[in-house]
């Protein structure tokens, strides 16, 4: 693995001091504020914006806990910058990807179009418990099934985004988007006003409203009148309430919970002062296994018996739709590029990163001749449990994950280790790499596909870490994309 | 009655009389129920009549649920303190030895080789299995089913309606649900698509037998859905009445339901079904064929 | 609104009045006590505290001696008595977190900061400067809190169930506070000037922060009957039963036509509101003052239950 590529110097290193010279255009303007000021100005900088996360931002609803510090995940103030002409591909990969998600979740709970092709087997599908049976011939309003969607990107080279990873269950991390840009705003304001020959910082904030918007888009065929729509939260203590609340918040939606809500006569209701109040779409963050006793886990306390009774009677639309993780799956993730060019005709734009599937022999074969090399995860994993990072790996742990390879090849798929991109990061010791990923958002409503221009960008804050967990010490940063004149910020 | 292989005899008139009492320590609220206890007409049965009547104010919506079950939702209008479930009905039986026949199929067959918590082996279980081998997938099928209905032991006091097939397997004994149960788990892992199902069995030597009954379905080349009740090792005969197919028990429960308040829950059945004869009586007169006997059973 | 965010703004409302009732107890109380015995003393100062925070029994199943730590450390930081100001401001918190989105950042930011200052010392309080301290700041918190709620709320039923809530408890700690005293309130027991209970009336007097109040209002010597018509029947008097339930239907009306329905809490607290009109100090000491304390307290309990299903809590 070669050095990395890096967003800012591209392929030539690091200098001593940064010169706005020799940056990748997009950057011209950070690279001239970085020039001109200090490690000190930079620290105060770092220091106003924890302080601005502590009192209003993210750590609102738990500042004071225990275990707030944990929660308080560091935020690099040094942006991450897209240009116009990269983010154009990006944002067309995006929406052929989702696009993909959307009709494979229609297909395979309806007339299993794909699996009579025999693109991917059977069995992946049928036997995944993410597979839900309760969805076989349902068909959401508007054809809707993935709402919404963070795609996880990572970055090789100068024109290579490949996804790692699809999020289509319940994405999370956009309220972080949304605060770093209004932190950056605070502390930095002239940069992203400002205007270069490469366009200005095209505006996110508008996301609650584009999502408000996508879900009223959606209203069930039984709603009447203008919908009503709720966030359903697992509850103070999840670990994304903070999200959950802002995010209702900022729609002007009532921010519920299980508790809050019941189903009579298959219509979805929630107990306000005022009596019963109809509920059209749900925007839910609560698994699937958690969303209804009556037929998921019984054991839920979560969950609103007749959920599922109120969607598939028409009174209701759930976004994310119930049944979406097949699509999200790990198993059904390497099957993507055929999936793509399945429904919509086309190459993916976005690749994925490649993967060898070791059920296959000929797979097998390459993985274990390759096995010091490579990435290898279980199907079902997650975690980062049952995993082996070849070169990290001593000569006898390569020899013992090859021994339940042979065992159980068909539990396993394996991956090239990846070069991720990196990004100047502020660090005691000034700037440096640091690797990056990105998760974008995205929209899909009954009127289309909107890709939010910008993103969760994800920086691994440990030298030479290609772990950009938040679990893990990751930390995040803004993301600028940005975009040509004036128009795209009207709004701001 | 052993065997499936009473010949396909003449249609048998089952009558079934089944009526559920839910007993709460004070009044539960916000009662809400899908309940799966309406046949469908197939090659071996044939509904005459059938009713189902919740004795409660409330919402009923009929439904058809993922396995083709036709289910009803019920929402009770307030709090109660007793709800009485009252199931009547007329089936016209025929033994196909257990053959069901074709039906429309919603989930695909790959489902059904799917393992859920209530059907997940153990290793003694799935030990178990890998012993019933025969190049027949039928005969292994009679295999497995008869091996299952010497092993365990019929026993209404060991197990609860949460137990899962391992659990029960170990105990070798249970109800028929256990036993109906551990037949799935087997024979998904043997690669026989299964399924658990939910009725009534009305013997017609035996009219006092407790009417509320389970079996288990196995998907055999060339046959489809084979019928085998391993409680009593016999294939689905002229006395079984077909309700709701699942993954497991709690999958094709005739009444799953879920309620806040009311404490403990006493569940009383009275059940009646008996076999009549085959002909209706040409002048309408009907003979009081009921033979009932109530249960009692205490539930957390 | 969500039944559970009106359930929790109210209890808001009433822990917050809780916790600062039970500072200015404490803050009297601390006066009182540092008078010399003859003037009331420690030991039944501190006494009479736990009377008038009605946490005589559980106080007494502690075990604990009855001394001014034991005491105020009880009422102000025990973890383990519910009434006491840090459970109190935990539970307004909790409360406050779970409807995060009705809520300012600025009342928000005061309850949180409430609970910090109140977590900060622990769960001892040692000597006196400290628990003044702690009293003090806490204090101020809720000051800073009521003050973002009056200033930035939105005049909604989210502001009006939270001081409805403060409506319904600020009643109930002046009624129990009058009641604990009640026998020297009495007219018989009158030698007026310089005895025991002078100091008595004055410690009631500042528990509710009415003791300037009361010279502005009456310009007479502290008498008693005065102290008791001040805090029953003086609608000027912000703690004053009548101020309270004025305030409980302004609110309950607000919200009545709000959602365009009136139910029982209406008229509940419209009749107790005119029973205190109707009344005059001297009727009142004629029918027993004891008797009209224990009745009040539980009507008030009757329309706390009122609120709570009308507004399906």
């Amino acid at each position: 693995m070669g050095a990395a590529f890096d967003e800012m110097f591209g392929h030539g290193g690091y200098p001593e001091r940064v010169d706005p010279q020799a940056v990748r255009p997009a950057y011209a303007q950070v690279a001239a504020w970085l020039a001109a000021s200090s490690q000190e100005l930079l620290e105060t900088r770092r220091r106003q914006a924890e302080l601005f996360f502590r009192r209003i931002g993210i750590t609102f609803a738990v500042y004071g806990d225990p275990d707030a510090d944990e929660r308080l995940i560091p935020f690099d103030i040094i942006p991450r910058i897209i240009s116009a002409e990269e983010w154009a591909v990006v944002e067309e990969g995006l929406k052929q990807r989702v696009a993909a998600l959307n009709a494979f979740c229609a297909d395979v709970y309806g007339a299993r179009e794909i699996l009579r092709a025999g693109v991917l087997p059977e069995d992946l599908v049928f036997a995944n418990p993410q597979f839900c049976l309760h969805q076989l011939g349902f068909r959401p309003a508007g054809g809707v099934w993935v709402h919404i969607a963070g795609i996880d990107l990572v970055r090789t080279g100068p024109g290579e985004f490949l996804v790692l990873e699809d999020n289509a269950r319940t994405p999370s991390g956009v309220s972080y988007m949304l605060e770093n840009r209004e932190v950056m705003l605070r502390l930095v304001p002239e940069l992203i006003t400002g205007e270069t020959d490469e366009g200005g910082v095209r505006p996110v904030e508008t996301y609650p409203e584009q999502l408000y918007a996508t879900l009223r888009s959606v209203a069930p065929p039984g709603c009447r009148g203008e919908p009503t729509v709720a966030l359903l939260t697992p509850g103070l203590h999840n670990s994304a309430y903070y999200e959950h609340s802002f995010l209702a918040d900022k729609m002007g939606v009532e921010l519920v919970e299980g508790s809050d809500l019941f189903v009579h006569d298959d219509v979805l209701y929630m107990r306000t002062t005022a009596g019963p109040a109809r509920v059209d779409v749900l925007y839910r963050r609560v698994d699937d296994a958690f969303l209804d006793p009556l037929v998921f886990r019984p054991d839920s306390l979560l969950g609103i018996p007749g959920l599922v009774r109120a969607c598939h009677a028409g009174n209701l639309t759930l976004a994310n739709a119930i049944g979406t993780g097949i699509a999200d799956d790990k198993a059904i993730y390497s099957y993507m590029p055929e999936i793509v060019r399945f429904y919509t005709g086309r190459d993916p734009i976005l690749p994925n990163v490649p993967t060898w599937r070791c059920r296959e022999p000929e797979a097998l074969a390459e993985v274990l001749d390759r096995l010091p090399e490579l990435v290898v995860k279980e199907v079902d994993g997650s975690g980062g449990y049952g995993m082996l990072v070849g070169p990290h790996a001593t000569a006898a742990e390569v020899e013992a994950f090859r021994a339940k390879l042979r065992a159980d090849p068909a539990k396993f798929i394996a991956q090239p280790t990846l070069a991720l991109s990196t990004c100047p990061t502020l660090t005691d010791a000034g700037i440096a790499p640091r690797h990056v990923d990105l998760r974008p958002f995205i929209l899909t409503g009954a009127h289309g596909v909107t890709v939010i221009p910008g993103g969760l960008t994800r920086v691994a804050m440990r030298e030479g870490s290609l772990v950009v967990n938040s679990s893990q010490g990751g930390g995040t940063k803004d993301t600028w994309v940005l975009g040509p004149g004036t128009d795209a910020r009207a709004s701001s | 009655m052993a065997g499936g292989a009473d010949g396909h005899g003449a249609a048998v008139r089952l009558l079934i009389d089944h009526r559920t009492v839910y007993r709460y320590e004070g009044p539960a609220s916000a009662i809400v129920q899908v309940l799966r206890l309406t046949p469908r007409p197939g090659d071996s049965q044939a509904i005459l009549r059938w009713r189902v009547d919740v004795e409660a104010d409330g919402a009923i919506k009929p439904f058809t649920d993922a396995h083709g079950n036709l289910a009803h939702m019920f929402y009770a209008d307030a709090p109660l303190a007793e709800l009485a479930i009252h199931v009547e009905g007329e089936v016209l039986t025929t033994d196909r030895a257990g053959i069901v026949g074709a039906g429309e199929e919603l989930v695909p067959l790959g489902v059904y080789l799917r393992s859920t918590p209530l059907t997940t082996p153990d290793a003694a279980l799935a030990a178990f299995a890998r012993t019933i081998q025969h190049e027949s997938p039928l005969s292994q099928a009679h295999m497995l089913m008869e091996s299952i209905h010497r092993r365990m032991a019929f026993d209404p006091d060991v197990t609860h309606p949460a137990t899962d097939a391992a659990t029960a397997f170990r105990l070798g004994r249970g109800v028929c649900q256990d036993l109906s149960q551990v037949m799935v788990t087997a024979a998904r892992l043997l690669g026989i698509p299964a399924r658990y199902v939910s009725g009534h069995y009305a013997a017609p030597d035996h009219p006092e037998q407790e009417a509320a009954h389970a079996w288990a379905e196995l998907h055999l080349p060339g046959l489809g859905w084979v019928a085998f009740d391993p409680t009593h090792g016999i294939c689905a005969g002229e006395g079984h009445v077909r309700v709701a197919v699942g993954l497991d028990s709690l999958d094709a429960a005739p009444v799953r339901g879920t309620r806040r308040g009311g404490g403990a829950e006493r569940l009383s059945v009275q059940v009646h079904g008996r076999a009549a004869p085959a002909a209706p009586p040409a002048d309408g007169a009907e003979p009081d064929l009921f033979a009932g006997q109530e249960q009692q059973e205490q539930r957390q | 609104m969500l039944s559970r965010n009106a359930a929790n703004l109210y209890w808001l409302g009433r822990y917050v009045e809780r916790a600062d009732y039970l500072c200015r107890l404490l803050d009297a109380t601390i006066r009182l006590a540092a008078l010399p015995a003859t003037h009331g003393g420690a030991g039944t100062a501190w006494e009479a505290a736990i009377l008038s925070a009605s946490a005589a029994e559980a106080f007494a199943s502690t075990g604990r001696r009855m001394t001014d730590t034991e005491v105020s450390r009880f009422l102000a930081v025990d973890p383990a008595n519910p009434s006491s100001i840090r459970c109190c401001l935990e539970r307004a918190r909790t409360n406050a977190r779970a409807l995060r989105t009705a809520l300012t950042a600025e009342t928000w930011e005061a309850i949180n900061a409430a609970w910090l200052e109140v977590q900060r010392f622990g769960t001892s309080v040692g000597e006196t400067l400290t628990l003044m301290r702690l009293v003090e700041t806490v204090k101020q918190s809720l000051l800073a809190f009521d003050g973002a709620a009056h200033r930035n709320q939105l005049r909604e039923p989210t502001y009006w169930f939270m001081r409805l809530g403060t409506s319904i408890e600020r009643a109930d700690n002046t009624a129990r506070l009058l009641d604990q005293k009640y026998h020297i309130l009495l007219p018989r027991t009158e030698p007026v000037g310089g005895s025991l209970d002078y100091f008595q009336w004055t410690t009631i007097l500042r528990t509710v922060s009415a003791l300037t109040a009361y010279r502005w209002v009456y310009r007479d010597a502290v008498k008693p009957w005065l102290v008791a018509d001040l805090l029953i029947l003086r609608k000027a008097m912000p703690r004053s039963l009548a101020a309270c339930y004025e305030d409980a239907v302004f609110y309950l009306d607000r919200l009545a036509l709000d959602r365009g329905r009136q139910g029982p809490a209406n008229r509940l607290a419209v009749a107790g509101l005119k029973r205190l009109e109707a009344e005059t100090i001297d009727t009142l000491f004629q029918r027993g003052l004891h008797e009209f304390l224990l009745q009040f307290i539980a009507d008030n309990n009757a329309l706390g239950d009122a609120i709570a299903e009308q507004h399906l809590f």
